[in-house]
């Protein structure tokens, strides 16, 4: 499936910024399902420079600066990206969760130990007890990894509540998970840090999910948002996704940007403003459109 | 290190103290702290309010090390800088180390040392690893051991310079026959290395040393290797990011900066990518570095190197990228990340020290053997529950050296820090180092922090060698011109303070002085002058109510009490005590601009603050000497500012800061008495007074022998732009000051600046004494002249606060960009 994706980022101020400098995780990286035939940052004012690079996760991370003074900053992606389906083998035919566990920590292959650094504990991922209990009933002995995490998704699903205004970006792992409600980034913390705590390697993956408006409606313009996910390492098969807002395990309708440790590694826009003043607003506006081919 | 005799190349040394007998050695060993206060060498302890500025305590016996030895050591320090140096370059670039299963890869991605965004940025030089120095401790068979490394920003080259000039001093001849080697060289090859880091090819580089400010538990290393090296000494704040450079921001305007000498922890120099809660840095300053426009010495991300861990697998990386043993070994360290270590660690818990991999985990360090067994219980649960934040090391039996407290010499345990620079073919040691020693026999912990003593360390040559210093070529390289320009706001802004606060304490003190001895002697008791002189006291300082709150004046008791507290209350704003405070502190903030003679002075400024403490109020007589004193310093201080100091923006700024507060001063005192209508015995008293305190009585008697004059009087306070002292010269020279000031392109302020100046300078020359003078018999005030200075005191503060807003706090602070969370959902 091939998408046009516009995610546009607005801060207005209420007094000058006189000197910013950000960081954009904004730029698709190219996956063994995905390719980006395009993609571009539209920066408003003009940045005096901007430069791109490969983060040690392999992200496309960008920098900029602006050096005029401004009240409003709008930072615009375009890309056009072609995700591929693939099909995964049937959950109970994987390789037990706790033999998972054994071949990372005994590989000798260079690119397997370097995934050990998703078995760590992060900032966003406090390795808690409430968490190895909560993830238990998943992990029985001997099963099948993917039909585990399969399954701590479906959990998760049940168990949480989506609900945009009850976590911030600060809200700690133990509170989601004592009033079992929050966002989708909340859902792949928690995903991550069950499968992290039983010694498996899980990651981040920040993106946007197609949104299919309901029968008989057009869809709307700019009504889509950033996504979040996770990923786990499963041998022999490398890593396998799974959303554990919507249920699924994503085929062609999610479009992955950049994936690290957790939210802090491939956060899309963050910064530093030289004033500004008290105020000030922040408009988010993403468009997934299927591009015909 | 006398383990059951002397070392043979001891004797010289301890013969010749044996032979200067106890009196004199005792003589020479205040003698040398003495020096370090003068120079006010200090050391601040953290998380104890006396203990910022304490100072730096130095044994008078050095450490020495014999010739041979010393090869060793040095042989031994070079290998192991060369092999961390491949550490780090491997660490941050292919990490080849982790992937091929030579190190755990929890070792290096779960330390908090690591930092994921400096991954493949570039690091310049012959070796990726600058600056390097490590503790060694030799144990009771005479084996030396690394103890640590350190490679973040190896603190005690500054201080390893400062004991050895004092050393050389106080023990001259001894100095001089034990043929020491010089450590000048190892500072000469510092520059040189510095300077071939910079990104600019066939330019003179821009060098900063940045510091994490006056807090910190080394400044005084900052300000001091920044003066001996002649580099400017920054703070984050003076830095800024533009054009995908770094800039220091001086009056002047941007001037590029090529390479940093770094005194931050890494972590903490740039809040956009680093930690994003630091306010210390300099936003966007690791993406220069991507790009290579600047040099960071030591590389953001060296702090990797420090973790203990690394020490269990030193043997094994020497083998693997050198190809040889480890010349000198580590203390034998086992890391509790691996289990086959972690149970040895469990095993032994009881005789092993166990150190957290990171100082930020807020662990301190556990000596197995204190431990009670409930206490080892909850250790092993706090390493079982997270064990790659844990290693276990082996406690050595240090030997011990000679340590000359007040009863003579006693064994001590020591801790030597040995320092390496990259050069260009190789590293390069100090020959000497850091040597410290345990606060007590018993104490196995040699820190700082917990006290410690710092000696000089001796490598003896064969041969005497040359002497070389960089003081005097660092005095020919100071009369650069350009130099004079780099003054930060920052800077600029603690100058102008510390004019003014020197500035408000001499006047405080002598109104203060002049008072107390009113009210000791008894003289002019109850007379409406005396009355006038005490709330001229609280008007002054701004301590009110104070005096003018007083209903009953001749409550003796009461009025000690008042003047105690204008005195000495710390707490009390305005008060004298408060006052010098806030001078220290900025002059501490800016000690690399000052003389080493105005340091002496200062801290003489510093002893009578503390004198003035310790006054209570049925000694309160005490207080006159003391004033005498303090007002002898705060004079000596004007005059070296005055005559002692290059006439640059520096002292320029610090000229403006005085003359604004003396303007103010001269105004309020002027107020507080000749404005009032007084006669006869009265008006004698204050008029007296007021001329002692503006220091122009000799000047006022020689001129007009007979009685009060008050037109002469004001004339010669307020309009005689001959007189220093004058309300006109002040605002002549104010009006120099500002004028000549830099430029600021974006906005005609200075222009602004200048009119106002000219306009009040202009208003004191043309008044008209005769009719200041002119009483109000209603009011029983001159009003002519109150609202005369009521026009002139308040453009003052105007003044300063302009100066504040376009030359010292030219940016807001940086803060960070809102996030918006993802939100998606189906």
């Amino acid at each position: 499936m091939k998408y046009r994706v516009t995610h546009t980022t607005k801060y207005t101020y209420s007094e000058n910024v006189t000197l910013c400098h950000n960081i954009a995780h904004l730029l698709p990286r190219i996956t063994p399902n995905q390719s980006c035939q395009l993609s571009q940052l539209l920066i408003d004012p003009l940045p005096a420079n901007v430069n791109e690079w490969s983060d040690l996760f392999g992200n496309r991370r960008a920098s900029f600066s602006i050096q005029m003074p401004h009240k409003e900053l709008s930072v615009t992606a375009i890309s056009e990206v072609e995700v591929f389906s693939s099909t995964l083998p049937p959950g109970e035919t994987s390789i037990g969760w706790e033999q998972a566990v054994e071949y990372i920590n005994t590989t000798s292959d260079p690119d397997i130990i370097d995934n050990r650094l998703y078995v760590l504990e992060s900032d966003f991922t406090d390795f808690i007890m409430d968490v190895v209990s909560y993830s238990k009933p998943s992990f029985r002995k001997d099963r099948p990894l993917l039909d585990a995490v399969e399954n701590l998704m479906h959990r998760i699903h049940q168990d949480f509540k989506y609900d945009p205004g009850f976590s911030t970006i600060a809200t700690p792992l133990k509170e989601v998970l004592k009033h079992k409600k929050g966002v989708c980034q909340d859902f792949a913390h928690l995903a991550i840090t069950c499968l992290r705590m039983q010694g498996l390697a899980a990651r981040y993956v920040s993106g946007y999910l197609e949104t299919i408006p309901p029968q008989g409606k057009e869809k709307l313009v700019g009504a889509d948002a950033s996504h979040a996910w996770f990923s786990v390492y499963v041998p022999h098969l490398g890593w396998v996704d799974f959303d554990p807002t919507n249920a699924k395990i994503p085929k062609e309708q999610h479009i992955t940007v950049a994936w690290g440790r957790d939210y802090a590694d491939v956060a899309p826009l963050k910064g530093i403003i030289f004033g500004g003043g008290k105020k000030n607003r922040l408009d988010v506006s993403v468009d997934v459109e299927r591009i015909k081919t | 290190m006398h383990d059951g005799g002397i070392r043979s190349h001891w004797h010289y040394l301890m013969e010749a103290l044996d032979g200067m007998g106890s009196a004199e050695l005792q003589h020479r060993r205040e003698e040398a702290w003495r020096l370090i206060r003068e120079n006010d060498g200090t050391y601040n302890i953290y998380g104890d309010p006396g203990g910022m500025g304490r100072p730096w305590k130095l044994d008078l016996v050095p450490l020495l090390i014999e010739s041979k030895e010393w090869q060793t050591i040095e042989a031994g320090l070079m290998q192991r800088a060369e092999l961390l140096n491949l550490v780090l370059e491997d660490f941050y670039g292919p990490r080849h180390l982790v992937r091929n299963g030579i190190l755990p890869p929890e070792l290096l991605y779960s330390h908090p040392g690591f930092l994921y965004p400096c991954a493949n940025i570039p690091m310049p030089g012959s070796r990726a690893l600058t600056f390097y120095a490590a503790d060694l401790v030799r144990d009771t068979d005479g084996q030396i051991n690394v103890l640590s490394d350190r490679t973040q920003a190896p603190s005690g080259t500054g201080y390893a310079l400062e004991n050895r000039l004092v050393i050389s001093r106080v023990l001259p001849s001894l100095f001089r026959d034990s043929h020491t080697h010089r450590l000048a060289n190892f500072f000469r090859t510092t520059r040189n290395t510095l300077n071939t880091l910079s990104p600019r090819e066939g330019e003179e580089p821009n060098i900063v040393l940045l510091s994490p400010g006056p807090a910190n538990e080394t400044y005084f290393e900052h300000a001091y290797l920044a003066n001996y090296l002649g580099y400017t000494l920054v703070e984050g704040e003076d830095l800024t990011v533009r054009d995908n450079r770094v800039w220091l921001s001086t009056l002047e305007g941007l001037r590029p900066v090529d390479v940093i000498m770094r005194r931050m922890d890494d972590s903490y120099c740039d809040p956009v990518e680093l930690r994003d809660d630091s306010y210390l840095g300099v936003p966007g300053l690791t993406n220069v570095a991507r790009m290579g426009n600047v040099s960071i010495a030591n590389p953001l991300g060296s702090g990797i190197l420090e973790n203990p861990a690394l020490l269990a697998f030193l043997p094994t990386l020497s083998k693997y990228f050198l190809g040889e043993d480890l010349r000198i070994p580590s203390l034998q360290t086992w890391w509790c990340g691996i289990p086959a270590q972690r149970e040895h660690v469990l095993a032994n818990l009881h005789r092993l020290v166990i150190k957290p991999v990171h100082p930020g985990i807020g662990f301190r360090v556990h000596f197995g053997a204190e431990l009670s067994r409930q206490q080892l219980d909850e250790l092993k649960q706090s390493i079982s529950a997270r064990p790659h934040l844990y290693v276990g090391q082996e406690s050595v039996s240090m030997s011990t050296v000679p340590v000359l407290d007040k009863t003579g010499l006693r064994p001590r345990h020591s801790v030597l820090r040995g320092f390496l620079i990259a050069g260009e073919s190789d590293y390069m040691v100090m020959p000497g180092g850091l040597t410290r020693v345990s606060s007590s026999e018993d104490t196995l912990m040699v820190s700082n922090q917990a006290g410690g003593i710092s000696k000089d360390t001796w490598v003896l040559a064969t041969e005497p060698e040359k002497h070389i210093s960089l003081l005097s070529e660092r005095r020919q390289a100071r009369l650069a011109p350009d130099r004079g320009g780099e003054v930060p706001g920052r800077v600029a802004d603690n100058m102008f303070w510390v004019g003014r606060y020197a500035e408000r304490a001499e006047f405080s003190s002598r109104l203060l002085r002049l008072a107390l001895q009113f009210l000791e002697t008894g003289e002019g008791a109850g007379s409406t002058a005396f009355k006038q002189l005490l709330i001229a006291v609280t008007n002054q300082t701004t301590t009110y109510p104070g005096f003018t709150a007083l209903t009953d004046t001749d409550n003796v008791e009461m009025l000690e009490a008042e003047l105690l507290t204008v005195i000495s209350n710390q707490q009390k704003a305005g008060s004298l005590s408060q006052t010098l405070s806030a001078l220290l502190r900025s002059a501490r903030s800016v000690r690399d601009r000052l003389s080493s003679d105005t340091w002496r002075v200062i801290n003489d400024i510093d002893k009578e603050l503390r004198s003035l403490s310790d006054i209570s109020q049925d000694r309160i007589v005490d207080a006159l000497d003391e004033l005498d004193n303090l007002i002898t310093a705060l004079t000596a201080f004007t005059g070296l500012t005055l005559e002692n100091m290059v006439r640059g923006r520096s002292w320029s700024f610090l000229d403006t800061g005085r003359r604004i507060e003396r303007a103010l001063q001269i105004i309020r005192l002027t107020k507080s008495t000749v404005a009032t209508v007084t006669s006869g015995e009265d008006e004698t008293l204050l008029s007296d007074s007021m001329l002692t305190i503006v220091d122009s009585l000799m000047t006022y008697r020689r001129r007009y022998r007979y009685g009060v004059k008050i037109p002469q009087l004001l004339d010669l306070v307020l309009c005689d732009e001959n007189n220093p002292r004058s309300l006109a010269y002040q605002f002549s020279r104010l009006e120099e000051h500002i004028a000549a000031l830099p430029h600021k392109e974006e906005s005609d302020i200075q222009s602004e600046l200048v009119r106002v100046a000219q306009e009040a300078a202009s208003l004191v020359r043309l008044a008209d004494v005769n009719r200041l003078s002119v009483p109000n018999k209603e009011s029983n005030r001159r009003d002519t002249l109150d609202n005369f200075l009521d026009i002139l005191a308040v453009r003052l503060p105007a003044l300063a606060d302009s100066l504040t807003v376009t030359y010292f706090h030219t940016t807001k602070a940086p803060h960070q960009l809102v996030q918006l969370r993802s939100r998606s959902t189906t």
